[in-house]
């Protein structure tokens, strides 16, 4: 189909909204935000798609679903097999149908986007994948005979989890090992309930765990055994352990009570479920006046939580503009129209405390934007002699995760990087020891769940190749 | 997993129990600890390990009652399952010969004291325990702690048994004996463990403390257990949990392991009041 054809064909239904609780009401509870389409919508929304010849979306997409004909199956009324298609590809659809940045993946290809608005592929994934999960009963999908082949997988977030799918597909046997009580890494200790269900993550490890991967939790690599000892017991090693090592920004009274990092409120209330104190029994400090540092999807997931949590009032810190701000724009929307304050161009360069030892406020500096650094974004520069307080009882430090060296330093001949990322093929996921794999955050430093998932894919690909198993 | 094959009460409020965990038996080594919950829904508390038997597969803990998950614990029997179990974390006890170490327990202390000092003698060290409580009821693994050491010296404050005063006074006399010390590892109550650290100080004495910060996950992904040593912020977790007892700053620990006093009352009285925490319940859980 030329550029011509597809213009005459522009569809005159516009993408659909996805319908989302009133900002007002969901900023007090943790229900979910996005509604789901529900199937007429999905149905209109489908009918948009040029089921392109050459399909660009699907070069968007790390794990490389094949969109046109899910989307084509959806148009027919046909959601089963569409989410069947999905899964041919994707493990895990129900997740990253909710969390995956699809504005600049598979959707910022769609030829449709060119003059008007792209195909909303990623709600339709989620779309299929719950409609499946509804409405039908699990049925077991076509397995091929044991191959005889034994992976082991050291941690059970987004990347380990789609290896497993995609080796147990295969007739590898998986067995997987996570360090926490609960299974599914930061899709269940970072990512908040009101963007991701629990349920929703559960229900797609029940469905490898019937597949046949086994599941280990409470086992840190690194600490009850070794991946050298893993070694011993299976042929290959995948290490996905994320980038689990929370950055604080090294400024006076940064120990104060009241200050958390990211990964520790938001583990105190989704993980720990918190936020149903004292009918759960972990506690998390519930701040009048919350600030938040730092301007990724991470510190807007900890603004709206401690909103939920009864804040009066959250606000954003951050050094640069709204233009810079590496969060989703569809996250930043939402924190916005939710109340979360945003205090740009300022950077904390002190935590004031009280007697007792807990945060009352923090001491902020005004800065301004100057040339590019190497990130190609503008360098904030502190304004001389400017410097303000801003009032709270609870700070989150969300200014990124480095590498968790459990892994890494109890493993023999395994090469890391400066900041002690494990060096791997981002073709492949090859580390420098032999027999072992790696891939997401602990190789790419903290990113996206789709590229977690992507490598996962990568890697289990490799894996087959290296067993002899098409 | 994680049955209670035995369980009693050692002292008013502290429980002992061995619990079946065949591959963190194998694992453990002296100074670490593990993180465990009790139920669905209960919060992960760290607790370090007084013993293990490899062969067996056990492990044994030590626990003082104090809030909902260890009281909860205290109601558990023999039989009784816990909801996780997770380890061994932190990182183990640097062991080697010193020479002479001398371990002080306080309190509830001297249970992850006991693997130390095993560990200690067995490195070739001569190894001195100084073991302390309030009264003589209070005083635990004695035995236990007379077996693993070269010499065993027991101080109550209230001079119920042993030397009237505190664990400090009968360092600082072995201290004034003119006693060749080479290594101090102290375990305790954190003021208990600043005042170990003053005596040594001026003794100019190694000290080594193990500390025990507020946890979630402890594997250093979370942060809760900051704790600064030499005016550097460490994760209790990952890089302890023994630190150089003459650099920690136990004011900061004081008022860190203070942060939840508020919820955590809230949380032991909704507790009492629940079936959950009704002692009657459990006729071998009451005191």
């Amino acid at each position: 189909m030329t550029e011509q054809e597809q213009t005459k064909k522009r569809p005159k239904v516009p993408r659909q909204k996805m319908p989302e609780q009133d900002p007002i009401a969901r900023a007090h509870n943790f229900w979910e935000v996005a509604l789901g389409y529900p199937n007429d919508i999905a149905l209109l929304e489908a009918s948009r798609c040029l089921h392109c010849k050459k399909p660009y979306c699907m070069k968007g997409c790390p794990v490389e679903v094949d969109i046109p004909d899910f989307v084509e199956l959806v148009k027919q009324g046909n959601f089963v097999d569409a989410a069947w298609k999905v899964k041919e590809k994707n493990s895990l659809p129900r997740i990253a149908g909710r969390v995956c940045p699809q504005e600049s993946q598979c959707e910022s290809q769609c030829v449709l986007g060119k003059k008007g608005e792209p195909c909303a592929i990623g709600r339709l994934e989620r779309f299929v994948a719950d409609y499946v999960a509804e409405h039908e009963e699990w049925k077991m999908p076509p397995l091929p005979k044991p191959t005889g082949h034994k992976v082991a997988v050291v941690g059970s977030g987004p990347a380990g989890l789609t290896l497993a799918g995609a080796l147990i597909k295969k007739g590898v046997a998986v067995t997987v090992y996570e360090a926490l009580h609960e299974l599914g890494g930061v899709l269940v200790y970072g990512i908040p309930e009101f963007r991701l269900p629990k349920a929703i993550v559960r229900s797609e490890i029940d469905e490898l765990r019937r597949l046949g991967v086994e599941f280990h939790t409470n086992h840190v690599v690194g600490r009850i055994e070794t991946v050298d000892d893993l070694l011993e017991r299976f042929e290959a090693v995948f290490i996905g352990t994320g980038a689990g090592a929370p950055l604080f920004l090294k400024i006076p009274g940064e120990n104060l009570n009241g200050v958390y990092s990211a990964n520790e409120f938001l583990t105190r209330s989704n993980l720990m479920k918190a936020y149903l104190f004292p009918e759960s029994d972990t506690p998390v400090a519930k701040g009048r006046r919350v600030v938040v540092f730092g301007g990724g999807n991470v510190a807007m997931d900890s603004a709206r939580t401690a909103l939920r949590l009864g804040a009066e009032e959250v606000t954003i810190v951050y050094r640069r503009t709204v233009e810079e701000l590496p969060a989703r724009a569809e996250e930043v929307h939402h924190a916005m129209e939710e109340g979360v304050k945003f205090k740009l161009l300022t950077a904390p360069i002190e935590i004031l405390g009280n007697e007792a030892g807990w945060a009352v406020g923090v001491r902020c500096q005004q800065m301004k934007l100057g040339e590019p650094d190497q990130s190609g974004r503008r360098r904030p520069i502190p304004v001389e002699g400017e410097f303000f307080d801003i009032e709270c009882d609870m700070a989150v430090v969300s200014i990124g995760n480095a590498a968790n060296p459990l892994v890494p330093s109890s493993t023999t001949a395994l090469e890391t990087n400066k900041w002690g990322n494990i060096v791997a093929d981002l073709d492949s996921g090859k580390t420098s020891r032999d027999r072992v794999w790696a891939g997401g955050d602990i190789v790419t430093g903290a990113a996206t769940v789709i590229l977690a998932m992507g490598a996962g894919r990568k890697a289990a690909l490799s894996m087959l190749d290296y067993f002899g198993v098409s | 997993m994680f049955e209670i094959v035995e369980k009693e009460r050692i002292a008013p409020g502290v429980n002992r129990a061995v619990i079946n965990a065949p591959a963190i038996a194998r694992a453990h080594k002296p100074g670490q600890f593990i993180i465990l919950r009790t139920h669905e829904d209960g919060e992960r508390i760290p607790l370090t390990v007084a013993d293990k038997d490899a062969e067996k597969g056990t492990i044994t803990l030590v626990w003082q009652e104090v809030g909902v998950t260890t009281y909860y614990m205290g109601t558990m029997n023999v039989g009784d399952r816990l909801q996780d179990l997770c380890g061994p974390l932190g990182t183990p006890t640097h062991l080697e010969k010193f020479g002479t170490v001398v371990g002080v327990g306080g309190g509830i202390g001297v249970a992850p004291l006991h693997p130390i000092t095993k560990g200690m003698r067995e490195a070739g060290n001569h190894v001195i325990s100084i073991v302390g409580a309030r009264t003589e009821g209070l005083l635990i693994l004695t035995e236990e702690m007379r077996k693993a050491s070269d010499e065993l010296l027991i101080s109550t404050d209230d001079g119920s048994f042993g030397i009237h005063g505190f664990v400090t006074q009968v360092l600082q006399g072995l201290i004034d004996k003119g006693a060749k010390i080479d290594l101090v590892v102290a375990i305790g109550p954190v003021p208990m463990m600043r005042a170990v650290v003053n005596v040594t100080r001026a003794a100019n004495l190694p000290t080594v403390v193990s500390l025990n910060p507020i946890m979630v996950d402890g594997t250093g992904m979370c942060g809760a257990c900051r704790v600064e040593v030499g005016g550097k912020t460490k994760f209790g977790c990952v890089d302890g949990p023994e630190f150089d007892g003459l650099q920690v700053d136990f004011d900061l620990l004081t008022k860190r392991l203070a942060m939840y006093k508020g919820p955590e009352l809230i949380a032991l009285n909704k507790f009492r009041e629940s079936d959950r925490g009704c002692q009657c319940k459990f006729p071998g859980g009451a005191a």
